[in-house]
């Protein structure tokens, strides 16, 4: 891996399993991790107290969901780059989250080497 | 009520599951009708589905598949809240691969998980379930799609 400036990571999903996974697997060392939230009203606050550049986002969760909290960020912070990580699978959603402002859009179930393209591309 | 086409687009969503997220492949048998509730395992995540179609999609699993499914998932968090976790992630993921083919109007909720010995599962009354047996390593769970 290029060296590259530290790049804030915050990682959103209603899954423990998929919050862990998503942080043990990525190997991108300039990305530092600074939170997880389990839902898109938790994400939002985590977003204003961590100012993070990176996020992954699911986007079935309860209390607010994927491509609502999508808008909140990018309207909060035009730049951040975000990769949807979701099991839906449909274009039309697909579409929806990118026209919301999401940069890339990665499938459940993934591999790891599925998931460091996915970085490796949103990172670009 | 489920045409052959859908059920197979639940049944390789099932096969995908298991080859990508446990990097080993499960041994799918051949779905069949049930009339009434069907039993469950020890973990059930259940999705509840709305919109075009209306029912629920539910994985069902014993504790040891799931132990040996966080295993090969490299998790080391084998705690009830982690069991419950996992039925509820793969029952979210093949319902939610499966609207590559339903379509986004095949709403589909967050997981509701229950577990112990004979939990109630949500049906909607005169809805037939298929259920798809899932066969991986030396277990066995199922998934149950129940649809109109």
């Amino acid at each position: 891996m290029n060296a590259r400036r530290p790049m804030k990571l915050m990682i959103v999903d209603d899954s423990n399993i998929m919050r862990r996974r998503i942080e043990r697997s990525q190997q991108f060392e300039e990305l530092q991790l600074v939170g997880t939230a389990g839902n898109g009203l938790e994400a939002i606050e985590l977003f204003k107290r961590t100012d993070p550049d990176v996020v992954t986002m699911d986007l079935t969760m309860p209390r607010m969901d994927g491509i609502e909290c999508i808008g909140r960020l990018v309207a909060l912070k035009p730049e951040v780059r975000i990769l949807v990580i979701s099991a839906l699978a449909d274009k039309a959603t697909a579409v929806e989250a990118m026209e919301k402002g999401a940069n890339g859009f990665l499938n459940k179930p993934f591999t790891d080497r599925q998931l460091n393209e996915a970085f490796a591309e949103l990172m670009r | 009520m489920l045409h052959e086409q859908e059920l197979k687009t639940f049944v390789e969503g099932t096969t995908n599951f298991f080859e990508v997220a446990a990097q080993q492949a499960a041994s799918i048998g051949s779905p069949y009708l049930l009339e009434g509730t069907p039993a469950v395992h020890e973990y059930t995540g259940v999705i509840n589905i709305s919109g075009k179609r209306e029912g629920v999609v539910f994985f069902t699993a014993p504790k040891a598949m799931l132990t040996v499914l966080l295993m090969k998932m490299q998790e080391n968090d084998f705690s009830h809240e982690t069991m419950r976790d996992l039925v509820g992630e793969v029952a979210n993921t093949i319902s939610g691969n499966a609207r590559r083919d339903f379509g986004r109007e095949f709403v589909i909720s967050v997981p509701s998980v229950l577990s112990g010995e004979k939990p109630a599962i949500p049906q909607k009354p005169g809805l037939r379930s298929f259920i798809i047996p899932i066969n991986w390593r030396s277990h066995s769970a199922k998934l149950v799609v129940s649809l109109t």
